[in-house]
């Protein structure tokens, strides 16, 4: 046994001979995430949409392509959300339910996000420490690559990908996913940069620890928490983007249909009186957007407490 | 004499350094960090390597270590030279040649527990090894340097600086390396826990039978600590010798001053001695000055000091000095 340098330590080794448990920087993270109350908020709502988007469906009174005809043309009298009909949400223009489509559009649009923002952070964060480990002439072929690709206006080359190709979910997510990781990739490597020259990553490399290992071992877990506070306001982002495309008209094809498809068709149709066919679709995308940035926020208070 | 372990022939590391905004087709300037450096190390010898900031003994070490590479010389370990290891051997002077980090808390990943941070070592190097085996020896090595074997599953921010500093050394003598490298292992810590740690060092290095390279610039930790005294400046040796008679009996004008800068907790010696204290800046090691290194600020610079780079002139057995102009000088006291 070695000598203890003070009775304190001997005190501490017989008030504790089991092995504690440490608190990990996560599991603060975590407890400061829980105290506070707009993070948790957004949180709650969040799960309540998903639970509805996941979910609705089995609620819903009506499949949600499905035309009734004696509503077309009657939609201000019958068209009416109402429990009694089973038309939660009313019916649009066509006299399809309203409710099942918003489940659906929320299923897509929340879809679209998480996509979106699964692709930046595991290819982003990956690319950008690659880049930002490796360095040198690496690092400038790597990086001038992603300054291209940015410097695409990437909206109208979307466009023209769903003109030319057709319109189809696949292409939404191959145009979102192509976009998103490069501000993540940016944010990485600048990160990496800062963690690679500590003095733990040297401790590794000279250890003989393989690069590979040292990005994911070492530099990454350092990454992710300013990758994760990203990665939750990057969603409302491609949400707003995928709503913009299908309200254009490009995104989502009938029967199928988004947040920003209803939203289009609402809008269309507001003159006419039936204004739950805009207020629906429009109060799930507000929540949802601002359920993440709320999230994101809380999220980058927890990690990073330095900032505030 | 046994064969050194670790040799050091002429080494120089020079990095380039391309000044901002300059074309991509312009040569980059040589920034010297260490220039002709020369000593053997012998089995279970601590060398000391003092000297001011900047003087290049950080990128020493990181040249022994292979993170940085020499730019001229030769770096000898066990016979072999660094620069043209096979990729095995390579392997088995990782596994031998460990570092210790100035820094305790930044050397420490904060995303991992103490328990993975010395495993990762062994993990690397010895991945057979089970899980239960492993969490054995980082125990038993935690409990050596004295550490609780049961905070293995703590967080590196839940630990004092001393305590980091035990982690840091529990990690590099893990895999029982032959030769350990302590980059100003002591300079972050208050001088209660310096002691502590400098005397867990020498108590490990004696049952270990580690060779140990010992960086500071604190000339009364290194006389603590080491057998032998390597002085730098600007990357150059400017003394070489016994710890003894280095702190006792400097002979190069340079190590007369940074002993002259060491204060002696007696304030009645203190009081009584003549205070010599060097003017100036260090030099930039971009345009190193011509000859000596030192002249710029050495109280006996001649003209001719500027000429040639003076040789190293053994004064006596094992005691060597970078000066024609050496004179000894009787040190009144070093703090211990």
């Amino acid at each position: 046994m070695p000598a203890y340098s003070s009775d304190a330590e001997r005190l501490i080794e017989v008030s504790h001979l089991a092995e504690v448990q440490g608190r990990s920087l996560w599991a603060d993270a975590r407890s400061r995430f829980v105290r506070n109350k707009a993070a948790m908020a957004g949180a709650f709502i969040l799960i309540v949409i998903a639970f509805f988007a996941l979910f609705g469906q089995l609620i819903a009174q009506y499949e949600r392509d499905m035309i009734d005809f004696t509503l077309i043309g009657a939609n201000m009298q019958k068209g009416v959300p109402s429990i009694e009909t089973g038309h939660y949400f009313g019916t649009d223009s066509s006299g399809r339910d309203l409710f099942a489509r918003v489940v659906q559009g929320t299923q897509i649009s929340l879809m679209v996000g998480i996509v979106g923002a699964l692709v930046a952070v595991i290819v982003g964060t990956l690319y950008g420490a690659v880049a930002g480990y490796a360095g040198g002439r690496t690092d400038d072929v790597m990086m001038r690559l992603v300054d291209v690709l940015m410097s695409i206006p990437f909206m109208f080359v979307l466009i023209l990908m769903l003109v030319i190709f057709g319109r189809s979910i696949f292409m939404l997510f191959l145009g979102i996913g192509l976009i998103s990781w490069l501000d993540m990739a940016r944010i990485a490597r600048g990160q990496t940069l800062s963690i690679k020259n500590k003095e733990f990553v040297e401790v590794a490399h000279a250890t003989g620890v393989a690069p590979f290992k040292i990005i994911m071992r070492h530099i990454v877990p350092n990454l992710l928490g300013i990758v994760i506070v990203y990665a939750t306001l990057l969603v409302p982002q491609m949400i707003i983007f995928e709503s913009f495309i299908s309200f254009l008209g490009l995104g989502v094809q009938e029967p199928n249909t988004s947040l920003g498809a209803l939203i289009s068709q609402g809008a269309s149709n507001m003159a006419y009186g039936v204004l739950w066919q805009l207020f629906f679709p429009l109060g799930f995308f507000v929540l949802t957007i601002f359920g993440f940035f709320f999230v994101g926020d809380g999220l980058r208070d927890a990690l990073d407490p330095k900032d505030r | 004499m046994t064969d050194p372990i670790l040799s050091l022939r002429n080494l120089s590391v020079t990095f380039d350094i391309r000044p901002r905004g300059a074309w991509p087709w312009t040569q980059p300037l040589k920034l010297h960090a260490v220039s002709d450096m020369s000593f053997d190390l012998q089995p279970g010898e601590c060398l000391g390597v003092v000297g001011e900031s900047g003087s290049g003994k950080s990128t020493l070490a990181r040249a022994i270590v292979g993170t940085v590479p020499s730019s001229g010389g030769q770096i000898n370990f066990e016979g072999h030279d660094l620069a043209d290891m096979t990729p095995r051997q390579r392997r088995v002077h990782r596994r031998d040649v460990q570092m210790i980090f100035q820094d305790p808390l930044a050397a420490l990943n904060p995303r991992m527990t103490v328990g993975d941070i010395i495993a990762e070592p062994l993990v690397t190097h010895e991945p057979n090894v089970s899980r239960a085996d492993r969490k054995a020896r980082v125990q038993d090595m935690m409990q050596r340097v004295g550490l609780l074997p049961n905070l293995v599953n703590r967080y590196p921010h839940e630990f004092s600086g001393g305590q980091c500093q035990r982690i840091g050394i529990a990690r590099a003598l893990i895999l029982k390396p032959k030769l350990l490298i302590c980059d100003e292992p002591v300079s972050a810590l208050d001088v209660s826990v310096q002691a502590q740690v400098v005397n867990l060092l020498r108590e490990l290095q004696r049952d270990m039978g580690l060779s140990m390279i010992f960086i500071a610039h604190d000339l009364s930790v290194v006389k603590h600590i080491s057998d032998r005294v390597v002085v730098m400046y600007l990357g150059r040796q400017m003394e070489v010798g016994e710890a003894q008679t280095i702190t006792m009996r400097p002979e190069h004008p340079y190590t007369q001053a940074l002993i002259a800068s060491v204060p002696i907790p007696d304030p009645v010696l203190e009081r009584k001695r003549a205070r010599r204290t060097l003017d100036g800046e260090l030099p930039s090691p971009i345009s190193p000055p011509s000859g000596c290194v030192f002249r710029t600020r050495c109280p006996k610079a001649q003209p001719s000091c500027a000429k040639a780079i003076p040789p190293m002139l053994e004064v006596a057995p094992g005691h060597l000095v970078a000066c024609p102009y050496h004179e000894p000088e009787n040190v009144l006291a070093v703090s211990a």
